[in-house]
């Protein structure tokens, strides 16, 4: 007996050091932010909100940041708009090659990213068209649709079909049925796959190197840039923005979707 | 409803549209560039001969990128398997009220910029980073070690984007265990750590390889980690790609790399699949 105590303390150590491996680079960028010496490293020398000031003053990442917002918003709304009809295609429905169809929508997960950015630039190009937002916009929407799928449809599998059949045989007609009963039922997933491609848009470095113009370069590609020199105090105090915020979406969804939920249940 | 066939496809058809415009033809562009020539002028001229992926294996620079690629997902994964299976294990028993705040923890990188987690590394890893002040200050070293820019200091920024991957595909599989079995085992006079052993691991096993396999693939089409932490030693074949078409513009031999890149991982992936069924990976993968 004691020595399974021993053993469970000892999973208990262990995981509580890979948690603080985890976290420990994350706080130390953080903390990095605030110091307010030259050359963005250790040791601190203080504690000042001076790069976060002159991040702010920094025309070129506002714009990248708009960039990315914009970016990002769009990417959500057009992949959750194709894929919530796809979504509900292949759980409502039977139909032949549905296995096939459904492995090929996931597929652009586990195609290597360099391989779908060198894939499309390679087709933009033969068709004589110049790189644009538009293409990086229908680039991410290739990145993150898998995605939207995966949430879309598990939660689709657990909204019982007798909710829907109940109202068509009231007369309701099939897209009655879908505002009345399935979206308000699948609100939750389509925000959270929304949510999702926003996130993935918003952090994609390899394939948006590929696609990005001068013009629309987003955050992420933006500090790629500024990393060739070195790692600097304004590059922590972007990454304590960006670690804030994105800290916060999920926080904030989770809260926002249990509210959501408890309003349909009622 | 079921009369109605069309209806389906009605509802597939922009997303089925999107992937093959854009997933499935630039795909298949990409193989028949591989087979084009390059002329010196720059311009590709279409044919149909081998002579990119000659070059490729024509000496061992390129596959020695190759050897790399795969050496350091091998570690990954391994590093990975290590790291992660005690702490999805801590979860599956645990019955702390915490739990859904720790699992919320882990998956809190997830939602970090990935470019910022590979950057942050340089602050623990480099000269004045955490590590070598404390050993500095502690008076243990006199100059700083060299931790950056190497294939640990790589590896370190891949653990951390890959690790909650590992962590969940193997919890999920744990959570769909009975916990009554390994009870069974131990009343009929196992050990804890018999009755883990001849029950509990065996019937993780889905969790892991499915966790094994993400983070391989995932590794071989790295780019990022390499370019930010590693050195000039430390390149990828991603890395390798990126450069052959951005670089120097060489597009059909890019492609022929690519291609080579493809293959590797079509070959893991259908490996798997015939093994282990590539559902597995979905399934996690829709519960996180």
């Amino acid at each position: 007996m004691k020595k399974m105590i021993s053993g469970w303390s000892l999973i208990k150590l262990f995981t509580l050091l890979v948690y603080i491996w985890m976290f420990t680079p994350i706080i130390a960028v953080v903390i990095l932010a605030f110091n307010p010496q030259q050359f963005g490293s250790f040791p601190m020398e203080g504690f000042s909100f001076q790069w976060f000031v002159k991040l702010s003053h920094n025309s070129t990442i506002l714009e990248a940041f708009k960039n990315s917002l914009v970016l990002g918003s769009l990417t959500a709304v057009f992949s959750t708009a194709i894929g919530v009809p796809a979504a509900m295609a292949f759980i409502r429905y039977e139909f032949r090659g549905k296995e096939f169809f459904n492995t090929l929508l996931i597929a652009p997960i586990m195609v290597p990213e360099v391989v779908l950015g060198v894939a499309l630039l390679l087709f933009i190009r033969w068709l004589q068209q110049p790189k644009s937002f538009a293409m990086l916009l229908i680039g991410h929407v290739v990145l993150t649709l898998p995605y939207v799928l995966l949430i879309v449809q598990a939660r689709l599998v657990g909204i019982k079909r007798e909710y829907e059949e109940a109202a068509l045989s009231l007369g309701a007609s099939p897209l009655q049925t879908f505002r009345e009963i399935t979206f308000p039922l699948l609100a939750p997933a389509i925000f959270a796959g929304m949510l999702f491609s926003f996130t993935i848009s918003f952090d994609d470095v390899t394939a948006t190197l590929f696609w990005a113009t001068a013009q629309n370069q987003t955050v992420p590609v933006k500090i790629f840039g500024m990393l060739r020199n070195s790692i600097s105090p304004e590059i922590n105090a972007l990454g304590a923005v960006m670690i804030l915020l994105t800290v916060s979406t999920p926080l904030l969804a989770g809260y926002l979707s249990r509210r959501f939920t408890r309003g349909i249940d009622k | 409803m079921k009369e109605k066939t069309w209806r389906p496809w009605l509802l597939l058809s922009p997303s089925l549209t999107a992937v093959f415009l854009l997933l499935v033809v630039p795909v298949c562009f990409v193989i028949v560039y591989s087979f084009w020539l390059r002329a010196p002028s720059g311009q590709d001229i279409p044919a149909f001969q081998l002579g990119n992926y000659a070059k490729f294996f024509a000496d061992f620079f390129y596959p020695s990128i190759l050897l790399n690629t795969l050496r350091v997902a091998f570690e990954t994964v391994i590093l990975c398997l290590l790291m992660g299976y005690i702490p999805a294990f801590f979860f599956y028993k645990t019955e702390s009220r915490l739990k859904p705040y720790l699992m919320l923890l882990v998956m809190l990188p997830f939602w970090i910029s990935f470019i910022i987690r590979t950057l942050s590394w340089i602050n623990i890893l480099g000269d004045s980073g955490l590590i070598n002040h404390l050993l500095l200050k502690a008076g243990l070293i006199t100059s700083p070690l060299a931790l950056l820019y190497n294939e640990g200091a790589v590896i370190m920024g891949l653990l951390q984007y890959l690790l909650p991957f590992m962590i969940l595909n193997i919890y999920v599989s744990l959570d769909g265990i009975d916990k009554s079995l390994a009870e069974a085992a131990k009343s009929l006079g196992c050990t804890e750590w018999q009755a883990f052993r001849e029950v509990t691991l065996p019937l993780s096993m889905p969790g892991v390889s499915a966790g094994c396999l993400l983070v391989f693939v995932l590794t071989c089409g790295t780019y990022l980690p390499p370019m930010i932490l590693g050195g000039p030693g430390n390149e990828m074949i991603a890395n390798l790609i990126f450069k052959r078409v951005i670089g120097t513009l060489d597009w059909p031999f890019g492609s022929a790399i690519s291609v080579i890149l493809m293959l590797l991982l079509a070959i893991i992936v259908y490996t798997y699949n015939r093994y282990m069924g590539i559902n597995q990976i979905f399934k996690s993968l829709s519960n996180g």
